[in-house]
């Protein structure tokens, strides 16, 4: 597996040069393309500070009152079952309703366990394997006015528990404990 | 919904501090963590901007295109009411596309155009049709190949390897977006079927 994980991460490069040798080859304005998708990048940077300093805040307040501890041993059957480290519960349940607040919590664990942790990269997998359930099912029922939205609902959210799962296993493979 | 939440996390963060006795450390704490997320945004941003300009490269390039090549038989697959050659198809096909590169902004408007195709084959029923339902899942646990805010992230708080990620991301993401197709699959067959029953071919 760690193998696997260094021929995955070696292989950026070997991506970076397709990408700028298929747009030579397409006569695309390369390094202009890439100004306009960074200044992209930029503005998307940008747009989530605000709620990224308010959750992360949140977080922290949370933790350091206390709060988070009897939180965590209430639902602590629940999150021992499916072997779901404590600290993560804040982010499987937010993840669903909140994409900035899930980077928001990531980025606080990341903060706190370090960037190396076995805890912060399932943080990462686990944030970065899902969607922002509520806001697509909001965005997309509602452009069209659909009101009853039959199965999807039940479909989604049954999804994302198993999104959770399934990257505490894969995480488990790859980065053990 | 998330001013709830966040008043909430706060508001039992005070009451907790109270009992706990732990009123002094809260204000300091709340603080250090706001300095911490503007800190950490900064040093996140380069990589952010660095991979948003490459797939913006990629985009021109006619990437987008020839994922879309791939990804047809899996839309025949996974929307069999829906014509392959038709707008709904491609915008499906559009939006797939957009969200594998990571192009929120890119993928939102083509799921948009997407579902109103889906709903002019389901002659504005206010039911959704299983097709919808079935993108809209599979929008809810989209796969994106190359996690670029999380790497961002992670290479900001200064990692070894931000890129080992990568492939758990691809494997938890994949699984879970078969996971999702097949139980919205299974699911259609017991949820309450529309009365409009002049819907989809």
């Amino acid at each position: 597996m760690k193998t696997l994980a260094f021929i995955c991460s070696s292989s950026i490069p070997v991506i970076i040069f397709i990408i700028i040798a298929l747009g030579l080859i397409k006569k695309i304005a390369v390094f202009d393309a890439f100004c306009i998708g960074a200044k992209e990048g930029l503005k998307t940077s940008v747009s989530i500070i605000t709620p990224i300093i308010g959750l992360m805040s949140g977080i922290a307040m949370l933790r350091a009152s206390g709060a988070l501890d009897a939180l965590t041993y209430l639902i602590a059957p629940l999150t021992r079952l499916i072997g779901l480290n404590e600290n993560l519960l804040p982010l499987a349940l937010l993840r669903p309703i909140s994409g900035s607040g899930s980077i928001g919590i990531v980025t606080e664990l990341v903060n706190h366990f370090g960037a190396d942790s076995a805890l912060s990269k399932t943080a990462c997998v686990m944030a970065g394997s899902t969607e922002t359930t509520f806001y697509t099912l909001a965005v997309y029922f509602g452009a069209v006015g659909i009101k009853k939205t039959r199965h999807s609902v039940t479909a989604a959210l049954l999804t994302d528990v198993a999104s959770v799962v399934i990257s505490l296993i894969v995480c488990n493979i790859f980065f053990g404990r | 919904m998330l001013n709830y939440i966040w008043s909430f996390m706060i508001l039992i963060s005070i009451i907790f501090a109270m009992i706990n006795g732990r009123l002094d450390v809260l204000a300091t704490q709340a603080l250090d963590a706001s300095k911490d997320a503007v800190s950490m945004i900064i040093s996140l941003s380069g990589a952010m901007c660095f991979w948003s300009g490459m797939l913006k490269i990629a985009e021109q390039g006619g990437l987008t295109r020839a994922l879309a090549k791939f990804l047809k038989p899996l839309t025949r697959l996974l929307f069999p009411s829906v014509p392959s050659n038709s707008d709904a198809a491609g915008a499906i096909i559009s939006n797939m596309s957009a969200n594998m590169l990571g192009m929120g902004n890119a993928a939102t408007p083509f799921g948009i155009k997407a579902m109103q195709e889906l709903d002019i084959l389901n002659r504005h029923s206010p039911y959704a049709s299983d097709a919808m339902c079935m993108f809209v899942v599979i929008n809810t646990a989209s796969i994106q190949l190359i996690p670029t805010t999380m790497i961002a992230l992670l290479s900001g708080a200064g990692a070894n390897n931000p890129f080992d990620i990568i492939l758990p991301t691809l494997i938890s993401s994949f699984t879970s977006l078969i996971f999702g197709a097949l139980l919205c699959s299974a699911l259609s067959h017991t949820s309450k079927s529309p009365p409009l029953k002049r819907g989809v071919k």
